[in-house]
């Protein structure tokens, strides 16, 4: 068990690669990946792709390395829920290529679009030959999925599930919602990216209303009757939103059927719901370049070897992040930062014929309650029976009943948390 | 004490046909897991569903422990009268639930 003490964390971050089983001091493992050339393509420059570039970077200094990113600034998903209620604004979720481009990795501002035998097709037809090609493409929206929601209708029914312009829409429609409107997030079944991810917004936005539009609420509808870090936050709704907050599972009826964009109503198959703001979270799938990579299977995410991220379909390429199957592992920003720590010391020791190290992955991830309390959950995993899995006995959640001040000091964990993160990748 | 959803139209025209859609939250236990103890968890599932008009049984289903937890089940029906619609559950432990609708005619 982990104890709820968040600065051991927070030094986990920091020391993340350290957990590798390696056996070798780190510096004997940079010493002997001195030697390591080669070219490594990184498609994807979020927590996974750009960190990976990064430690790529860094374990093996002679390695040219590239990192391909369709924007030039980089909106972080961890955080983007403040955002939505308007406690931060979105520019505090901007991070730039500068100081990866500093260190000599190569970063091009391109789509990519396929991936042949050994090299990545951009959109201008550009190729770019790569030894071992990591990618980190995150998640796409499926819009086949609930009957109404479609790419249009993103416009008036936000998913905002990709921090940016949509975080900033369902900000505003939050700010001109009447006092008394409805507020109805619909949350997909697993797996998606963030799975405690809807639970904090709608803890953060019920925290809204009930500051600033007392006589609304929020309603869940769920397609799960189970979630991450569920008694904590059906603790903390029931002491502070039990006028403001209605989650309804599964079993309830939860699982919605359709919506209609135009009357701004939800269907489930018993109910119907009038709103003024909904929140669309649909199901998601991997980024499509993995698809169009061929390392996508039929549950449209990435099979990947669990000893060393590379793809079940696509050898010598390796995925990490929200598009690859995890196992236990969820899909968070803390664990795709740490796969890919642990993946560029894989991708170095097959690029220098070495043993691979054996991998021990960790992962923290806060949710926000309210304005200023948060929880926590932490988890160690661990390659087992081709899946990652969980390392039974360790990691944990906040304690129940914790109190104000437990919570409070796990908010400024969290946010020391985001800073810490987004130096180690961006800073 | 169980909880059932029932979505039934509460008038129809006579002959018109519509579709009634049914959940009740139940764990469905296959009997056929572990428990944390490392022991069987005792089989618990709905065997039997049984839909009535006017006290005359006009759809059966069986459940099997492949059903998953929170069974919901739509089909088909019309009828030529007003009355009432029963639902009946019944499972392992002796489980049992009830509801009734109403359906009108137009």
């Amino acid at each position: 068990m982990i104890e709820n003490d968040g600065l051991n964390r927070r030094q986990v971050l920091g020391a993340g690669a350290a957990l590798l089983a390696t056996g070798l001091s780190l510096a004997e493992v940079r010493a002997s990946f001195a030697r390591t050339m080669g070219r490594v393509v990184v498609v994807g420059g979020g927590f996974a792709g750009a960190a990976c570039a990064r430690a790529l970077k860094s374990v093996a200094p002679n390695l040219e390395v590239t990192l391909v990113e369709v924007n030039m600034t980089y909106v972080a998903c961890p955080f983007s829920n403040e955002v939505v209620v308007g406690s931060r604004t979105i520019s505090q979720q901007y991070f730039s290529y500068d100081k990866i481009q500093a260190l000599g990795i190569k970063v091009r501002i391109a789509r990519a679009v396929a991936v042949e035998e050994s090299s990545i097709i951009l959109d201008d037809g550009t190729k770019l030959p790569f030894d071992r090609a990591v990618l980190a493409p995150g998640i796409d929206l499926n819009f086949d999925a609930i009957p109404g929601y479609d790419e249009t209708a993103i416009e008036r029914l936000p998913h905002a599930w990709k921090a940016g312009p949509q975080t900033e829409l369902l900000h505003r429609q939050l700010q001109a919602m009447p006092d008394g409107g409805v507020v109805v997030m619909i949350i997909p079944a697993n797996p998606y990216r963030c799975p405690p991810g809807p639970y904090e917004r709608a803890s953060l936005i019920a925290h809204f209303l009930k500051m600033q539009k007392p006589r609304s609420k929020i309603i869940l509808l769920d397609s799960k009757d189970s979630f991450s870090k569920q008694k904590l936050f059906s603790q903390a709704w029931a002491e502070f939103y039990p006028d403001h907050l209605e989650w309804v599972g599964l079993s309830g009826g939860g699982k919605v059927a359709s919506v209609d964009v135009r009357d701004m109503s939800v269907k489930t198959d018993f109910a119907q719901f009038q709103a003024d703001v909904i929140n669309v979270i649909p199901p998601q799938r991997a980024g499509r370049l993995a698809a169009a990579a061929g390392a996508t299977d039929q549950s449209h995410w990435c099979p990947i070897d669990p000893t060393q991220f590379e793809s079940k379909l696509r050898p010598g390429i390796h995925v990490l992040g929200d598009a690859a199957i995890m196992g236990a592992m969820p899909k968070s920003a803390f664990a795709a930062n740490m796969q890919a720590k642990a993946c560029a010391y894989v991708i170095a020791a097959l690029m220098n014929g070495d043993r691979v190290p054996e991998l021990q992955l960790i992962n923290t991830c806060y949710s926000m309650i309210g304005y200023d309390q948060a929880i926590s959950i932490a988890g160690v995993y661990r390659p087992a029976d081709g899946v990652l899995a969980d390392v039974p006995g360790a990691g944990g959640t906040s304690p129940l009943d914790a109190g104000a001040d437990f919570r409070r000091m796990e908010a400024e964990l969290a946010r020391g948390w985001f800073s810490t993160i987004c130096d180690d990748v961006f800073g | 004490m169980s909880r059932a959803l029932i979505s039934i139209p509460a008038s129809v025209s006579a002959g018109e046909i519509f579709e009634v859609k049914v959940l009740i939250a139940h764990p469905m236990e296959t009997g056929f897991r572990t428990g944390a103890s490392g022991r069987i968890l005792e089989r618990d599932i709905i065997t039997d569903f049984s839909c009535l008009f006017e006290n005359e049984e006009v759809f059966r289903a069986q459940f099997s422990p492949a059903i998953a937890a929170n069974p919901f089940i739509s089909f088909s029906m019309r009828v030529k009268k007003p009355g009432t619609f029963r639902f009946q559950w019944r499972g392992d432990h002796g489980f049992e639930a009830d509801e009734e609708r109403q359906v009108e005619l137009k």
